[in-house]
């Protein structure tokens, strides 16, 4: 099967872009080497290509209700139109479907951005658990004019007694996505993008501003100040090069992994997937379990106590820690579940699934190959905001 | 950079060189320090030990990825190179310099009839396709 591209993949390759198959699609690795990209977006900044993500936009009258229940986060935190939130999406037994960040556009509209490898599986989920919400709770989608009247058009053009979905659910795979991370981030974006300064100064973390057809988020997966933009895939080469003639540094998929594990953010089918709960993924400051809503997937949390933990691990004997790899502790085994090389810490670590009884400090053996190797549970993140935690 | 005609490959991506000794030196090609990308740690075999052809005997590990080193032929390990120890990068800098593990070769035939650099160039040739 042919690899899916983004519309900067020209762009990647006249750039001297290692290119790998990555999920299904054609994405650049590194431009050369993974470790300065890395060092880049602590010191200075750089961007990075994550097209391959989806963009999903729900609306309609009962959207804020329907993801009270779909998100084991509360989107009643989310007030001031363009203002994030970080969510996991939930299986009824606790797995986790997805991990994605929701945006709050206006009372009828959330835009929602999922993995590029859950997408389709997130999408189909999020309107089949539409369609069972509206029959349960019909009250919270009392058509709104607009939806009423798309519904019965679609029905005289079809024929078809189809069932009239109680919320508009669409991807749009043609929104390009460029991660813009590090301390320059800010200056980088204003010099190649005239205005952009104004409109984006005020901007708090974790929160957007729609301008024109760009939508611009402080947000990122690095663990540096910086913006994820969203842009038309017809514009996004001409802002990319626009970027590049700025000094901004091209930065592969391999520097945003090492970037994201130095500041502690899952991987979602690395650190959590469909078979474990997000309370032992370190997700628990996510789960909002304290109102009286109800989601899926909170019953089985609220029946299943967390017996494991995400932990850190720094490695004390030469050597890299990988996933997979098992640790045994004085309280029993567990396992890394994402390990590399930190370049900021010049050492190799991990976050592990371990027993919740291992406690800060204790000294851990790791398997690797043939060896058992020391290892030290820590506080993770490991690194943000240019500097070493640990 | 193209691969030197003094040496001899492994279709598993190791380079050998005889040195004036008798001895043979090996490390990893330029083709496969480009797959594995910046190297951080290299784990060489105990001197002494005496090896198989082909059998595991070393390990370089990228940010990426970890990837085994074979012998390329049956003798005993009679060095390493401990800078690599500090400075693994050299590898992925200067691929024919950074050699990893000296070995005293069972017999010389073996370490003749390995590949030339033409013939290790058409074995990175069917892999890029």
């Amino acid at each position: 099967m042919a690899l899916k591209e983004t519309p900067l993949n020209a762009a990647h390759r006249a750039l001297g872009a290692k290119m790998v198959d990555f999920g299904g699609w054609d994405m650049p690795v590194n431009y050369g080497s993974q470790i300065d990209e890395h060092h880049q977006v602590r010191r200075d900044c750089g961007m990075f290509d994550v097209s391959h993500m989806r963009v999903v936009d729900i609306k309609g009258k009962g959207v804020r209700d329907f993801l009270r229940y779909l998100l084991a986060n509360n989107v009643d935190k989310l007030t001031a139109p363009g203002k994030a939130l970080y969510s996991c999406m939930l299986l009824e037994n606790g797995g986790v479907i997805d991990d994605l960040i929701a945006y709050f556009m206006e009372e009828q509209w959330f835009r929602i951005v999922v993995n590029a490898g859950t997408a389709d599986k997130d999408i189909a989920w999020m309107k089949q658990q539409a369609t069972e919400h509206a029959k349960a709770h019909p009250e919270s989608y009392a058509a709104s004019e607009s939806g009423a009247e798309s519904a019965v058009s679609a029905e005289a053009q079809t024929g078809a007694p189809e069932e009239k979905p109680p919320l508009d659910i669409a991807d749009h795979p043609e929104l390009s996505i460029i991660a813009i991370q590090g301390p320059n981030a800010k200056a980088k974006l204003w010099a190649a993008m005239p205005g952009s300064q104004k409109l984006t100064e005020g901007l708090a973390p974790f929160s957007a501003v729609v301008v024109g057809s760009m939508f611009i988020a402080r947000t990122g997966y690095t663990g540096e100040d910086g913006f994820e933009v969203m842009i038309p895939a017809n514009a996004a080469p001409y802002f990319w090069d626009s970027l590049v003639a700025k000094g901004v540094k091209p930065c592969g998929l391999g520097a945003r992994d090492t970037l994201r594990l130095e500041a502690g953010m899952n991987l979602y089918g690395q650190d959590m997937d469909e078979s474990v709960s997000p309370l032992e993924s370190g997700l628990a400051w996510t789960v909002d379990l304290k109102s009286e809503r109800d989601f899926i997937g909170k019953a089985a949390l609220l029946a299943n106590p967390p017996a494991r933990k995400l932990a850190g691990l720094v490695l004390l004997d030469r050597g890299v820690l990988r996933g997979h790899q098992q640790v045994n502790t004085a309280c029993g085994a567990g396992e890394i579940t994402s390990g590399s090389f930190s370049p900021t810490l010049n050492q190799s670590i991990a976050l592990a699934r371990l027993p919740k009884e291992v406690q800060i400090g204790e000294q851990v053996q790791v398997a690797i190959r043939d060896k058992m190797l020391s290892a030290k549970v820590v506080k993770y993140p490991f690194a943000r905001n240019g500097k070493s935690l640990v | 950079m193209s691969n030197p005609n003094n040496l001899k490959y492994t279709a598993s991506h190791e380079w050998i060189k005889t040195e004036a000794d008798g001895t043979i030196s090996i490390g990893i090609t330029q083709h496969a320090q480009e797959l594995l990308g910046d190297m951080v740690f290299v784990e060489t075999p105990a001197v002494g030990r005496k090896l198989k052809a082909k059998e595991e005997c070393a390990v370089v590990e990228s940010v990426k990825a970890a990837a085994d080193v074979y012998a390329p032929v049956s003798g005993e390990v009679v060095a390493v190179n401990g800078a690599l120890d500090s400075a693994p990068e050299a590898i992925n800098t200067d691929p024919y310099a950074a050699w990893m593990f000296r070995m005293k070769p069972d017999n010389a035939a073996d370490v003749a009839a390995l590949m030339d650099a033409a013939a290790y160039q058409a074995v990175v040739d069917s892999e890029a396709h």
